[in-house]
């Protein structure tokens, strides 16, 4: 795959304060790319360095192989949606997806054809003549879209383009903005501090703290195999266990709290060795199981609490040096329901442990 | 409404009748038929109207204030409006000082700003003509136009900027395209304001004025002729009514400049 847009070691400083902190990252053409993170954690600043809004304090932006240094954001083969979507008040929805195209000296019976079509390719066929301040929020992102693809540029930032929809308007923006990636084939950078948007609408996703990448992966290797503490809590949730090593062959021999002694596929084990280690185990990966059954690392433990989301009932439990372990239980037919106080038996699905060093 | 809902009332009502009882006064007398300003009244006329139209140092005097404040609000709002883009975007050294002092003609007695600005342009041996009040005017508008100013460029959302420089446009097309046009009811208040002001300005008129005058220093000259002072009631009445029509355009335009850009989150 060719590489389309590269951050070289990158740096942007804000008076004192080091928004993005040397970050290198290589986007490959028609990825949907995604940079997650909290406030603050510099993926805005980032995306406006690569718009060319912001200038990087050292380090460089790379664009099709041509250095973006100097280059204005006019002049650059990018196009961004705003996170307000900045659709200009004084034009109607035509005239703001055609204001890129004036530019570009095409005539008019061009012009118009041109911007039926992005009207169409974002579902907003015969809004024409509509007046900017009378669209709601869900159709400004429309034309926010349109007005950007409409030039057909090399990479599309997305700033935070859904955080102002509500959740069902959400939802389905972002299958829509998947199928449009999609369909056009333009590469999609988007910012995010939604965890749910990065994994379902991403082919890679970079998580970023204080200014740096922590991780760069598909979502699901960001999801089954994170490589620090910081992103497993980030992404989803997840229960830490201390551990010690033990012992060491083709896998990792760990005495735990809880589950005993238990083996760890070394493929599984992330940074520096030591003997102190961190255990990890996501909600879904434990079930509960019946007072009656036997088998092997079993644990029992106590319900503390229980909050129910429809698909899906989440379980804090207290088991022994643990304070809370937390469970999440899908609501098929005949899965019982627990209550606050109950004695309850757990089954952990130890291949799917992960381990950070402590 | 309680008793203090009431005592407001009436002394707001009170208050709008020492403001606006002696106003009312020049449209009374201004078509009484007696050269003499007192009551009782002794007839309706509008003779002294028709008098204004034989008066060519009049006429002279309203081209002379025309002049002036078409020119002293452009002027104005030009300088107004760059001083306030560059105060509501960038930040410079000294910007806050810098801002207090163009502010300051708001607070300067008039009459100190005059004489001051009259024996600069003495010692820098300028005549004295339309264009020396003209300057003045403009020194003294500035401060009302950076306020109407800075309001529209404060409500101006920076990602529309952005969004037009990332669209391709130039800076300057973006200026044109999306600045303009989204802070020019800023820019007509502060024209219309900017008239209103210059055209009823007296002191620092009549410091600077050379031998051209301008209608308010030409109305203080009549006073010596009490036979004028009819036809002086009638201009006042004129003048009046053409300001609150100036100063309504004002508002209405402020007023639009404010709600275009609060209705477009």
């Amino acid at each position: 795959m060719v590489k389309l847009v590269q951050v070289e070691n990158v740096f942007k400083s804000f008076g004192d304060v080091n928004a993005v902190n040397g970050v290198s990252l290589d986007i490959e053409e028609g990825q949907f790319y995604s940079l997650l993170g909290p406030s603050g954690c510099g993926k805005t600043t980032l995306l406006r360095l690569i718009a060319g809004f912001e200038k990087p304090t050292s380090g460089q932006v790379f664009i099709d192989n041509t250095s973006m240094e100097g280059i204005e954001p006019n002049l650059r083969p990018t196009n961004m949606v705003f996170q307000n979507y900045a659709i200009f008040p004084h034009l109607n929805v035509e005239e703001n997806v055609a204001y890129g195209l004036r530019n570009k000296r095409e005539n008019r019976n061009k012009q118009n054809k041109l911007v039926d079509e992005a009207l169409e390719l974002v579902g907003l066929s015969g809004l024409n003549k509509r007046s900017a301040n009378a669209l709601s929020g869900g159709q400004k992102q429309r034309v926010a879209l349109a007005r950007a693809l409409i030039l057909k540029p090399k990479v599309l930032l997305l700033d935070e383009p859904l955080s102002a929809l509500d959740k069902k308007l959400r939802e389905q923006m972002q299958s829509e903005l998947r199928h449009l990636q999609r369909a056009v084939g333009i590469t999609f950078i988007l910012v995010t501090h939604d965890q749910y948007e990065a994994l379902t609408m991403s082919d890679r996703v970079a998580v970023m703290f204080d200014g740096k990448v922590a991780q760069e992966a598909s979502p699901r290797d960001l999801y089954e195999l994170p490589t620090s503490q910081k992103v497993a809590s980030f992404i989803g949730e997840m229960t830490f266990i201390e551990g010690e090593i033990i012992g060491e062959n083709k896998n990792l021999k760990v005495q735990s709290e809880i589950f005993g002694q238990i083996n760890i596929d070394k493929s599984r084990v992330f940074g520096q060795s030591s003997k102190k280690i961190i255990l990890g185990i996501r909600p879904e990966k434990i079930t509960i199981v019946p007072k009656t059954s036997r088998s092997k690392n079993l644990v029992s433990g106590k319900i503390i609490d229980v909050s129910y989301f429809g698909e899906t009932t989440n379980y804090k439990v207290s088991c022994g040096t643990i304070e809370t372990l937390t469970i999440s239980s899908q609501n098929s037919v005949g899965q019982p329901s627990y209550s606050v106080g109950k004695e309850i038996q757990l089954k952990a699905d130890l291949d799917n442990i992960i381990a950070f060093s402590a | 409404m309680g008793r203090s809902g009431k005592f407001l009332k009436i002394f707001a009502v009170t208050y709008l009748i020492f403001l606006y009882a002696p106003a009312l006064l020049l449209p009374i007398f201004s078509f009484n038929s007696s050269q003499i300003i007192a009551f009782p009244l002794s007839g309706f006329t509008t003779g002294w109207f028709k008098a204004l139209l034989y008066q060519e140092t009049l006429h002279e005097a309203l081209k002379n204030s025309l002049i002036v404040a078409a020119s002293s609000s452009i002027f104005a709002t030009i300088l107004g409006t760059l001083a306030s883009r560059s105060s509501s975007r960038y930040n410079f050294p000294g910007k806050q000082f810098s801002l207090t002092f163009i502010l300051a003609p708001l607070v300067l007695p008039e009459i100190i700003v005059g004489v001051s600005l009259l024996i600069v342009l003495i010692q820098l041996g300028l005549p004295l003509n339309l264009w020396s009040v003209v300057l003045g005017h403009t020194l003294l508008i500035m401060p009302f136009s950076i306020l109407i100013m800075n309001s529209a460029f404060n409500n101006l959302d920076i990602s529309l900027e952005e969004a037009s420089l990332d669209l391709g446009e130039t800076p300057i097309g973006t200026f044109r395209r999306v600045i303009l046009p989204l802070v020019y009811p800023g820019i007509m208040a502060s024209l219309l304001l900017g008239f209103t002001l210059s055209l009823d300005e007296f002191i620092i008129a009549f410091f600077l004025t050379g031998t051209e005058t301008t209608l308010p220093v030409y109305i203080w000259s009549l006073f010596r002729f009490p036979k004028q002072l009819p036809t002086t009631m009638a201009l006042g009445t004129i003048l009046i009514l053409v300001s609150l029509i100036l100063l309504s355009l004002s508002e209405y335009f402020r007023r639009r400049a404010a709600k275009s850009q609060t209705s477009l989150l």
